[in-house]
């Protein structure tokens, strides 16, 4: 074996290689949660369909988001990997046992939460990704140039109270998810300093774990409500 | 019997230096030819093996702990005595010398102990090399501690956790040369016999614990580097496991024993409270420091104290006692240990101990706290008073604690040339195990430094010299009548105990053996209660073989088995001690006679009479032992009597 | 007071293993846990049955030698303390009380509660030491160290190697213990020489042995007696990766 595959197979290079995926996958969350604000936009989804257009034609975010599929299909994968590992390092279970005494509830359950997160993928490229690459989609005209037309997927989906609420516990997920996820890439790399760590710590609480799923639920929330004319 | 000590000729000062080049050397080519056995891996052990595994021997190395970095030498706790002068306070070589042989009580080879001091710079050394963490000062270099009530500041420290790192540099040495191939160690395995022929040592046979298999190991030499037996009075701060049997095996084979009376007992321990208690927790020397000794001075007020009536606090300053510092003017709390130890038993046989047990003395830091504020204590003892906290419950920084003497070190062993070779040629005693540098009584810190300058600095150049004069061919094979003899012996002490079918466990007699102990030849003694500990002990020895019961096989884990055999040495050896101390009529160092005493209860020495190493030599089951003598002498030191007045 | 215990019994390594039902009564509460082991095991050996095997030796939180899992955690309900520095008073009085062995694939059942731990010997083998002969050391005070460097180096070389983490831990990962011991070298100037091959083999022996990887719970530290800081894991990750893309080993 080389020194690559080696390392990349030590119990330490695949919590690496988790780390970087994640990590990277946290930075794209920025991105579109930013690109997907524009949903709020009351200009009847133009701002969002450019936006759309622009994320689905520019060549370099097109090389950036199979980065981004490879990135979690490689998190996923190694995440398995790693979880039979760990499973298999203790052959015998205790008769009882009480982690929450040591550890918190998220540290614990990464697998499970991002179980419920690839599930919420599948499902929203399907309902969107999807759609937009292999249609059938209506269109919009903004200037003479046609596009298609994304808001308006958007709309229909959210009109549905279950796949809002699917939404919903899927950020509540991805909230959980990153609590511990963001600041645990950080240790994995060994990037722990007495200066640093607490700032790492407060984006990963106040940027990755509320703000962002926050406001990603708050995408489906708003239209559902918009929808059962709550608000207008 | 030959008790050649072999102390080299010259001044103190070059006969180190002189043996060590009038010794034989192995060539380096025929070194692997040698093999060594270890016994033990505390600070002794561990070294040794190590350095003799980098010279090139082959070495095994046995421990009865599931690893070799569990030996008790990982509990000691305040640190390790150099004579490096780093503070610029008047420390020598010779002054630590001095101060070792004085604090013994003038028992111990002056050679033995100018050496021990003249290494003490290396191992230092040796250990920062190896990463031990010492404490040191802002600008990088190492900090020291006064220790013990030595004048000068020569302890090096790791926290209250020295001897730990200590072994930890030693066990990564061993380590390595495990990973080396040098070294192949043996856990989990106990030493059960030592194999002589030809008036040589062999090997030794040994008992694998979890399997229960009994095997030989067969080789060039055989160091014992086994501890102490402190725990033969059940309690001390000894560990669980700590035992003489390796020792006491060797002593059967013909090793002599050295003043096995010779114990120290620790002054500041916690107090034990009740019958179940298995262990007893020693709290570093170094709290005597800040912290005042006091016992009411009143029996009534100590009687309300126990009743819980009346609060340590509650009682007013007139009303106390520092009875170190009245009666000690000059070293006050900080008197070596015999001292502390035996005034504090004095303060609780008159009725004024403390406790429910009225076996306690207070050590209190309200007065240091007062001058130097909570957080200096804090930053000095944080970890000790933490310690207490957990066992007795009790906050040590509002209310004084509660200390007891007991059993912590045993200066008595196996009798050792200044090559550290045993009677048995070929058989060496390397650390507490054997007799040689402490005399009469240990200072403070002193332990961890024997342990490592054995190892570490004497063993690789005596064993060599033992080695070549013998040659790799006078070798006896595992597979010899020899030893298959000795593994007879061994299996079938192994099924008198584990097919005795009495009443009482080994837990039980072992406590009752420790009563007696501590009793009768614990911090004084007397002839009339000597003589009735010997009767006593012959009867739980006769109680032993007739009423004892081990449950469970030979042949798998069986820690019942185990202890039954080390409670069957330290009956033995129990009584050895008392016609030991019957036989020292003089008050020395932790030796202190009710009958040799001076107007005001201060040890009296002998000096005309008892200036030698007794050394006791086996005849045989329930045959009186025979005592050699060895006499020291002093050529330059003047033998005064030790006054902290 | 009285204790009722469940206590895992196992004949030998081979053998199945079950819980077993203890009932005692006149426990005191200034008993040690491990006291309190001693009065069963006194009680059982009376009526002829075979005492519970247990490891254990200094009885003062040191040797590393004790190690239940006792309720569900490793060393039992008090933080930074081992098993023998339990008291029955963190107890009441009529309690049910569980006890197992340390659970992971390195460390293999002996005997009832206790297990095998040679596998950190082994780690250390691989390279938790300094490759310095006896006499060739030069004087102590030649390189000073800074206050701050020895006290951190102290911090992690305080480990007492009970196995408490990897009991602990979700995976029986052993990065803690590893981590102490790289990082209690690596920070010295005596251990730099081979700072990268230490972790990069130690890390090595620590995935042979069997052990889990690293979640980041924190488990290990909160359990871990002398409770030794997740930054020493930090630095075992950069040790690492710093070696293997560094060092000329390929």
């Amino acid at each position: 074996m080389s020194w690559v595959t080696q390392t990349l197979a030590s119990s330490l290079g695949r919590k690496v290689i988790m780390s970087l995926t994640g990590l990277f996958l946290c930075t794209f969350l920025i991105v579109h949660v930013a690109g997907n604000l524009q949903l709020f936009k009351a200009d009847g989804g133009r701002a969002f369909n450019e936006y759309s257009f622009f994320m689905t034609h520019n060549p370099v975010i097109m090389t950036v988001s199979y980065l981004l599929y490879t990135s979690i299909v490689v998190h996923a994968i190694m995440a398995l990997l790693l979880t039979r590992h760990n499973q298999a390092s203790r052959p015998v279970k205790y008769a009882y046992a009480r982690p929450e005494a040591n550890s918190p509830w998220s540290s614990r359950n990464m697998g499970i939460l991002g179980t419920v997160l690839l599930i919420f993928i599948v499902i929203h490229m399907r309902t969107f990704w999807y759609t937009m690459h292999f249609g059938p989609i209506p269109m919009a005209e903004y200037d003479g140039k046609e596009y298609k037309d994304l808001y308006k997927i958007v709309l229909e989906a959210f009109s549905n109270w279950w796949y809002v609420l699917f939404y919903v516990i899927a950020m509540a997920a991805l909230s959980y998810h990153l609590v511990h996820g963001f600041k645990s890439g950080f240790q994995t790399l060994g990037l722990r300093h007495k200066k640093y760590t607490p700032l790492i710590e407060f984006l990963g609480v106040w940027v990755f774990s509320i703000l962002i799923p926050a406001l990603f639920a708050a995408m489906p929330v708003y239209f559902f409500l918009k929808h059962v004319g709550v608000i207008g | 019997m030959n008790l050649e000590s072999k102390i080299p000729e010259g001044p103190l000062a070059e006969k180190w230096a002189r043996h060590k080049f009038g010794l034989k050397l192995v060539n380096p080519a025929n070194k692997r030819k040698y093999e060594v056995i270890v016994v033990g891996t505390g600070l002794a052990g561990a070294s040794a093996a190590a350095s003799l595994a980098e010279l090139g021997y082959t070495v095994k190395a046995f421990c009865f702990q599931d690893s070799p970095r569990r030996a008790h030498s990982i509990a000691a706790q305040g640190g390790i005595n150099a004579a490096k002068n780093y503070q610029n306070d008047g420390d020598s070589v010779f002054r630590l010398f001095y101060d070792t042989i004085k604090g013994g009580d003038y028992r111990a080879r002056e050679g033995n102990v100018y050496r021990l001091a003249e290494v003490s710079v290396n191992i230092i050394d040796q250990c920062v090399a190896q990463g031990v963490p010492f404490a040191r000062e802002y600008g990088g270099l190492l900090a020291n501690r006064s220790f013990g009530g030595a004048q000068v500041s020569r302890t090096f420290y790791a926290r209250g956790q020295t001897g730990q790192q200590l072994l930890l540099g030693a066990y990564s040495a061993l380590s390595r040369q495990i990973a080396n191939g040098k070294v192949k160690m043996f856990p989990r395995t106990e030493m059960l016999d030592v194999v002589v022929e030809g008036g040589k040592a062999r090997g030794i046979i040994t008992r694998n614990l979890v399997t229960g298999k009994i095997e030989s190991h067969s080789a060039h030499a055989v160091l014992l580097c086994t501890g102490g037996y402190g725990n033969v009075f059940y309690l001390s701060t000894n560990a669980m496991g700590s035992n003489v049997t390796a020792a006491w095996r060797a002593h059967k084979k013909g090793a002599l024993m050295a003043n096995p009376c010779f114990t120290q007992i620790h002054p500041t321990c916690i107090p034990v409270k009740g019958k179940y208690q298995s262990k007893l927790t020693l709290m570093s020397e170094s709290l005597r420091n800040d912290g005042r000794v006091w016992a009411p001075k009143t029996k009534e007020d100590a009687e309300k104290i126990r009743k819980g009536q009346l609060k340590a606090t509650d009682l007013k300053e007139e009303d106390r006692d520092y009875f170190l510092e009245r009666r000690y003017p000059a070293f006050g709390n900080l008197v070596p240990r015999d001292v502390a130890s035996r005034n504090a038993k004095y303060v609780c046989d008159e009725g004024r101990g403390v406790a429910a047990t009225g076996l306690a003395v207070y050590l209190d830091f309200a007065d240091a706290i007062k001058r130097d504020g909570r957080t200096t204590i804090e930053a000095k003892y944080g970890n000790l008073f933490e310690m207490y906290e957990k066992i007795v419950d009790d906050n040590p920084y509002e209310t004084p604690m509660m200390i007891y003497p007991a059993v912590h070190y045993t200066m008595g062993g196996l009798w050792v040339d200044y090559n550290l070779m045993t009677s048995i040629p070929g058989l060496y005693a390397l650390g507490e195990a054997n007799f040689s540098d402490h005399g009469a009584n240990r200072l403070g810190a002193s332990a961890l430094m024997q342990g490592l300058a054995d190892g570490y600095f004497v063993v690789p150049y005596t064993l060599g010299d033992y080695l070549a004069t013998i040659g790799h061919a006078d070798k006896v094979p595992a597979e010899a009548p020899a030893f298959k003899e000795a593994e007879q012996n061994v299996k079938h002490m192994i099924d008198r105990l584990i097919s005795a079918k009495g009443e009482r466990t080994p837990e039980e007699l072992h406590r009752e053996l420790g009563h007696i102990m501590w009793d009768y030849c614990g911090m004084s003694r007397s002839a009339e209660g000597l003589k009735k500990a010997k009767g006593m002990i012959q009867d739980l020895k006769k109680e032993f073989w007739t009423n004892m019961r081990v449950v469970g096989d030979a042949e798998e884990m069986n820690q019942a088995l185990e202890q039954a055999g080390r409670v069957a040495d330290f009956i033995e050896l129990g009584e050895l001690m008392v016609d030991d101390a019957l036989a020292r009529e003089e008050s020395c160092g932790g030796h202190f006679r009710e009958e040799y005493q001076t107007e005001d209860g201060e040890a009296l020495r002998d000096d005309a009479n008892f200036a030698y190493v007794a050394a006791w030599e086996y005849k045989g089951e329930n045959q009186p032992e025979v005592l050699h003598k060895e006499d020291l002498i002093f050529e330059n030191v003047k033998l005064t009597q030790r006054s902290y007045k | 007071m009285k204790i009722n215990l469940k206590v895992w019994r196992q004949k030998n390594g081979n053998a199945a293993g079950k819980l077993v039902d203890y009932k005692l009564d006149n426990i005191s509460p200034d008993m040690s846990f491990l006291e309190m082991f001693d009065v069963l095991n006194d009680e059982l050996m009376h009526k002829g049955d075979e005492p519970v095997a247990f490891d254990h030796d200094c009885r003062e939180g040191i040797c590393g030698m004790c190690s239940m899992y006792i309720n569900g955690r490793a060393h039992g309900p008090q933080t930074g303390a081992t098993t023998c520095q339990l008291h029955m008073r963190s107890f009441a009085d009529g309690d049910t009380v569980i006890v197992e062995p340390w659970r992971a694939r390195a460390f293999p059942v002996i005997k009832d509660l206790m297990v095998d731990r040679s596998a950190f010997d082994r780690v250390v083998q691989s390279g938790g030491f300094v490759s310095v002969n006896t006499g060739s050391a030069r004087d102590a005070n030649e390189t000073p160290i800074p206050r701050t460097i020895a006290d951190e180096a102290m911090d992690a070389a305080q480990c007492i190697g009970c196995g408490a983490c990897v009991a602990a831990c979700k995976n029986a990962s052993a990065m803690l213990f590893v981590a102490a011991k790289v990082s209690h070298l690596a920070v010295l100037p005596q251990g730099q020489a081979e700072s990268s091959i230490r972790a990069e083999r130690m890390v090595a022996q620590m995935d042979a042995e069997g052990f889990g990887a690293c979640s980041f719970t924190g488990a290990c530290s909160v359990e871990c007696p002398k409770s030794i800081s997740l930054d020493h894991i930090a630095r075992l990750n950069r040790e690492y990766l710093g070696a293997k893309i560094t060092s000329e080993a390929v």
